[in-house]
């Protein structure tokens, strides 16, 4: 989605703007966000506190006249340790494993901005459900590098993985089996 | 307690050993954040949570052998003095928010103290890992079998798109931080740092001083680690930090060279100024100890002072920290009293030395 101010950049800010009970949706891109003074940071960047604020929680201070800001999913709250939507969003911390599925549709744009645009682990698994992980995840591989043989018409290379992934899928299938 | 006795406790064992680069690299440091999968965070668990927490450290912990490192030994922090924690913060084996948190903490020491594992700190688990000089891929497999052991008793809260689950969103993923500390009174004195920590910090890497966050560069000693921690594997992170980390050693290497050619007369001068007041002062304050400390170890290294062992620095850093001269003192002491106290333990020291 591109920010509705400028068009240029990624809307990485989702607001919702109350005047007088209407709610209107606002997408915007940070820098646009700051200069039309939706959100203020501190001089020397910003800590995760003030970012996570920044993108969820509007500093009434820095709102323009009278609208008012506020985050449609404050009130949700985890189901296993308690904390909200509104907690979270004010310590910067979860409270749970659990926390990160509640908030799930929210986490994205936090993690993008704290790493460097990555939202997706590719780091070591825990040996007890490692094999089923790493299994998808070599499947996924071989599938994006067949895509690409096909579109090069390298079919022969390409056939040559489709049994790969096949043997692959087939050995997960026997495991779940098994489990179950 | 003798000095020599006392000093042994300053460092930890691994410290003493010597690694590859360590005239510049003083140690290589991997951390794991790792947390139970069906526990609330420590930040906002409840207290009795957290002594579950604990029990099952104890009484799994205790006493259990890893590998060929001996022994491991769970210590409640709640049970240690107030100086006792402030001399465990001091050597890097717990941090400060677990001191602060003492009630419910703990931590597990292997007997070089080489690896600690701090329990109920922001996370469940805080896996520490050093190795003295550069050696961070070494340190990152040593961390990694730290871990495979203690999972065969912890299932960890772990998603397949997030990867480990930490209280933090900063830490999410790897849960790794992989640092270094340096000692740079080259790049310092030549006001390069000033250029290259914002290059660095570019890079998606962080550089601090010694004792942390916001903590200035005392005795030019600098801490550099990766800041991202998910989307890239833990040996892209430390591969990333390990180029970083060459480069600098290098750029400190030919400023050392430039000062010795340029201004050598000076940086004698400077230098044995510096081991002057270490030798003679009755009163001295950590800052300036600390000055002059990284001033000495430099003459070590470039071949001015001789028959004086590098890991002086190492140790008395550590030593002229108000929790040190306390602990060695029994009781707690006055500013005035501790620089006294410090200048004392200094002077004997090197005086050891010489005998
Ligand atoms: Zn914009
Ligand atoms: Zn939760």
């Amino acid at each position: 989605m591109e920010c509705q101010e400028c068009h240029i950049r990624p809307a990485t800010l989702h607001l919702t703007n109350v005047v007088n009970g209407q709610k209107t949706e606002m997408h915007v891109c940070e820098h646009c966000a700051k200069e039309n003074g939706y959100v203020s940071y501190g001089q020397e960047g910003y800590s995760l506190h003030n970012l996570l604020s920044g993108l969820f929680h509007m500093n009434p201070s820095t709102v323009q006249g009278h609208k008012h800001f506020s985050q449609a999913p404050a009130a949700l709250a985890c189901p296993k340790c308690g904390l909200t939507y509104n907690e979270f969003t004010r310590i910067g911390k979860f409270g749970c494993a659990s926390c990160y599925e509640t908030f799930e549709d929210n986490l994205n744009p936090i993690f993008r901005r704290v790493h460097s645009g990555n939202t997706k682990h590719e780091g070591k698994i825990p040996k007890r459900m490692g094999s089923g992980i790493e299994k998808k995840r070599k499947i996924a591989a071989y599938r994006e590098s067949m895509q690409q043989f096909i579109q090069e018409e390298e079919f022969e290379k390409a056939a040559e993985l489709r049994d790969k992934i096949r043997l692959l899928e087939q050995q997960s299938d026997e495991q779940e089996e098994g489990d179950s | 307690m003798s000095l020599e006795n006392f000093m042994s406790d300053a460092i930890s064992p691994w410290m003493k050993e010597n690694g590859p680069d360590c005239d510049i690299v003083m140690s290589s440091r991997i951390r794991l954040a790792r947390n139970f999968e069906n526990r609330t965070f420590p930040l906002i668990a409840k207290a009795e949570d957290l002594d579950d927490v604990l029990d099952f450290f104890q009484e799994s912990y205790q006493d259990a052998d890893f590998n060929d490192r001996g022994k491991l030994q769970f210590l409640r922090i709640a049970d240690l003095s107030p100086i006792e924690k402030k001399v465990f913060v001091e050597k890097h084996l717990i941090s400060p928010h677990l001191a602060e948190h003492a009630e419910e903490a703990g931590v597990l020491l292997s007997e070089s103290e080489q690896v600690s594992i701090m329990v109920n700190e922001e996370d469940h688990l805080r896996i520490q890992l050093y190795l003295p000089g550069f050696q961070l891929r070494k340190a990152l497999s040593e961390a990694f079998e730290v871990d495979d052991w203690l999972e065969q008793k912890i299932t960890y809260a772990f998603d397949e798109e997030r990867g480990y689950l930490t209280t933090c969103p900063t830490n999410v993923g790897t849960g790794l931080r992989a640092s270094v500390m340096m000692h740079l009174p080259a790049l310092t004195m030549t006001h390069q740092m000033n250029r290259l920590t914002p290059a660095i910090n570019q890079l998606g890497l962080v550089v601090r001083g010694i004792y942390g966050e916001g903590s200035e560069a005392q005795g030019n000693i600098y801490q550099i680690s990766n800041q991202i921690t998910l989307g890239k594997s833990e040996q892209d992170i430390v591969e990333d930090l390990e180029s970083v980390v060459s480069q600098l050693v290098e750029q400190e290497r030919q400023a050392r060279e430039t000062l010795t050619e340029e201004l050598s007369i000076q940086l004698e001068d400077r230098i044995f100024r510096s081991y002057g007041t270490l030798r003679y002062s009755r009163i001295i304050e950590s800052k300036e100890a600390a000055t002059c400390l990284s001033d000495v170890r430099l003459g070590i290294d470039i071949g001015y002072i001789q028959d004086m062992p590098q890991s002086i620095l190492n140790e008395l850093m550590v030593l002229i920290q108000p929790g040190f001269l306390q602990h060695y003192a029994k009781r707690s002491l006055s500013g005035r009293e501790r620089d006294v106290l410090r200048a004392s333990l200094i002077r004997e020291r090197l005086h050891l030395e010489n005998n």
